[in-house]
């Protein structure tokens, strides 16, 4: 076995910053991750810990103003997307990188038929295909995803959420990009839709090996689809490895609070422990961890030194101060 | 002899549309006790917020009947039924849009206070508004402050102290943490579990999450298109579900850890038309163990097991 492994995406040092009415919100602060070809990453954390951010910064998509990339290097396939011509942009957007919506009620244009749509998609990307044949590609992306090839002529209003969204699977997945990022492809649907649109997606990723970014606030979603998961919190990954190494050898107090936040399907009479307090302010981060002030380990250093990331196995990395102290241990791992 | 709160019986809720009568609630009976919860729990367009609404005549039911406390809802007259409201209100599930921008804290959770005259005087309401403030987990510094200034989690417990400042007995709650992120979540699950406590207060709880209703509730309805398809207490139906559109959402729940996952249970296709639905089993399209009869039948409400109702044909062969 070679240790050697394909990187398809690799962001690096990523810094963005919203500048709004004198106020610099800073979304994402020095984040780094890798996608290996063939993976399943699941990017993890509540409203405003910066995942859309940076999903959108892989594509090179900030909307700017107020949004500034103000460090960072992002690479897919080895093409830096950070200093590209919007022509040579568009070339790897949908070829290489493809992106799916959270809301597919809004992510698809009503007066085009899906067919269509599908079909523009590959048009754009093949050149050498004409019209018809794009169109007959289209239809069978649909079927691809479980949609009667027939329906191509159909506008989105005549389908449902899940089936909107299987469309939009079908758009980002046509030219069979390297690299898909899913923004929360299933929040907007009910759980027995979910469940089909997981499934579907479990499907694709055998089929075609593409490598996958999920974004996505469900722990349960990621244990379904995910081979390894990045915590963020305030703009930084906290905890990253394996998914075996984060859920059964959880290491960071926020992860923890996060398992500790949800009921408990077995033991229905367990009571839920929630992390007190909120997410800080992103226009006013304090100096040293930023989840000091909600975490139970927390001491003095906590809230003035910056975590370093540490390096716990091969796979498993965490950044929290309490590690320096090599007998310290957070509640959940001290369960059998 | 138990001590019944709620009582609905065959309440039904048809709208007239251009493509015949919508079916929103059909036929649904069931009963709260006092100071316990009842999950309503299915997914989208199955009739569950309706039914919350019905209950409460934000909008009046075709037919059927509702009774609070020995009160029949129903026969009240618009000024008593006014009067009614303070004993059942509502937590809504956007707190983003169920708050007016222009009130501060202290007008939005006053104004229920002022209009149904539990308090009266300047210095008395503010008062009783602090002391709901305090009740609910909001600093007092955040008095003046408007929505927009508030996250997701403040804003839903200003809703909730809006429903407690008339000391209701009955809340219904219709998504209240659906909206939320989880760690805020948990913080007011708790939150509502602690009041139901203190002030023995029941609910209904609206809910498409059933992981959630499963930690929160005692009894649990679960609907699919307006009907009732199976009825029982929470422990009983997590670990017995008997109809098969059941234990597919159960199969369904993303459990979030990496052993013992469930074996899913796929439905194909998706929820069909509420709008002048046929006499047979509405479940039987998606349903992998439909037969003949399922499809020249609606199958009614039947008590399988004590206190364990099912509406299927064949719930005890499969």
């Amino acid at each position: 076995m070679s240790n050697e492994k394909e990187i398809v995406l690799s962001i690096k040092d990523l810094v963005v910053h919203y500048e709004v009415d004198g106020d610099v919100i800073k979304a994402v602060n020095g984040m780094t991750i890798q996608l290996e070809k063939g993976r399943t990453l699941g990017l993890v954390g509540e409203t405003g810990a910066g995942k859309t951010t940076t999903a959108l910064a892989a594509l090179n998509l900030v909307p700017d103003p107020p949004g500034i990339i103000k460090n960072g290097e992002i690479q897919i396939c080895g093409k830096d997307v950070l200093h590209m011509s919007q022509k040579e942009l568009e070339m790897v957007r949908g070829y290489d990188i493809a992106m799916i919506f959270q809301d597919p009620m809004t992510s698809l244009n009503p007066v085009l038929t899906v067919g269509f749509q599908i079909a523009e998609s590959i048009r754009i990307h093949e050149p050498e295909l004409n019209s018809k044949q794009a169109y007959e590609r289209a239809l069978d992306m649909l079927e691809l995803v479980g949609i009667d090839r027939h329906r191509g002529s159909e506008y989105p209003h005549q389908f449902s959420g899940g089936m909107k969204q299987r469309v939009v699977i079908a758009i980002a997945l046509a030219c069979n990009p390297h690299v898909l990022v899913a923004d929360e492809p299933t929040t907007a649907l009910d759980v027995t839709i979910q469940a089909q649109v997981l499934d579907m997606m479990n499907n694709l990723k055998n089929k075609f090996g593409t490598s996958t970014i999920i974004i996505t606030h469900a722990l349960g979603i990621v244990a379904d689809i995910c081979d390894d998961v990045a915590v963020m919190y305030a703009g930084r990954i906290i905890e990253q490895g394996t998914l075996d190494d984060v859920f059964n050898r959880t290491r960071h107090p926020y992860t923890e609070g996060l398992f500790n936040s949800l009921p408990n399907i077995k033991d229905r009479k367990a009571e839920l422990k929630p992390i007190p307090g909120l997410m800080p302010d992103p226009a006013n981060l304090p100096e040293g961890c930023a989840f000091a002030d909600r975490c139970s380990y927390a001491t003095d250093v906590c809230r003035t030194k910056q975590p370093e990331q540490r390096m716990i196995s091969g796979t498993h990395m965490v950044a929290c101060t309490a590690y320096d102290d090599p007998n310290f241990m957070i509640e959940r791992s001290r369960k059998p | 002899m138990s001590d019944t709160l709620l009582e609905v019986k065959n309440l039904k809720k048809y709208f007239k549309t251009p493509r015949g009568l919508l079916h929103a609630v059909d036929d649904v009976s069931f009963t709260i006790d006092r100071g316990k919860t009842l999950g309503v729990v299915g997914e989208s367009g199955c009739g569950k917020s309706t039914t919350g609404r019905v209950i409460l005549r934000l909008i009046e039911p075709t037919s059927g009947s509702v009774k609070l406390a020995g009160v029949d809802i129903g026969a009240l007259s618009r000024r008593e039924l006014r009067a009614h409201r303070k004993n059942m209100p509502m937590i809504f599930q956007d707190p983003f849009s169920s708050l007016d921008p222009r009130q501060t804290v202290m007008q939005a959770i006053s104004e229920p206070i002022i209009n149904n005259k539990i308090a009266t005087g300047k210095y008395e309401v503010e008062e009783l508004t602090v002391e709901l403030m305090r009740t609910v987990g909001l600093a007092e510094r955040l008095i003046n402050t408007y929505p927009h200034e508030l996250d997701g989690g403040r804003r839903q417990r200003i809703g909730i102290a809006r429903a407690l400042s008339m000391n209701p007995k009955f809340i219904v709650c219709d998504e209240p943490v659906s909206a939320l992120d989880v760690s805020i979540q948990a913080q007011v699950l708790n939150l509502l579990k602690q009041l139901q406590r203190e002030r023995d207060l029941t609910y209904m709880f609206i809910t498409h999450d059933l992981a959630v209703v499963n930690h929160f509730a005692d009894d649990i309805v679960v609907m699919y298109l307006g009907q009732l398809v199976e009825k029982a207490p929470a422990e009983e139906l997590f670990e017995n579900p008997l109809h098969p559109y059941t234990k597919a959402l159960l199969s369904a729940i993303p459990v979030p850890q990496t052993y013992d996952r469930p074996e899913r249970i796929l439905l194909k296709g998706e929820i069909s038309s509420p709008i002048e639905p046929k006499d047979r089993c509405r479940f039987a399209k998606r349903c992998p163990f439909a037969l003949e009869e399922c499809w020249a039948k609606c199958p009614s409400l039947q008590e399988a097991r004590p206190g364990h109702f099912v509406a299927c044909h064949h719930y005890d062969k499969i």
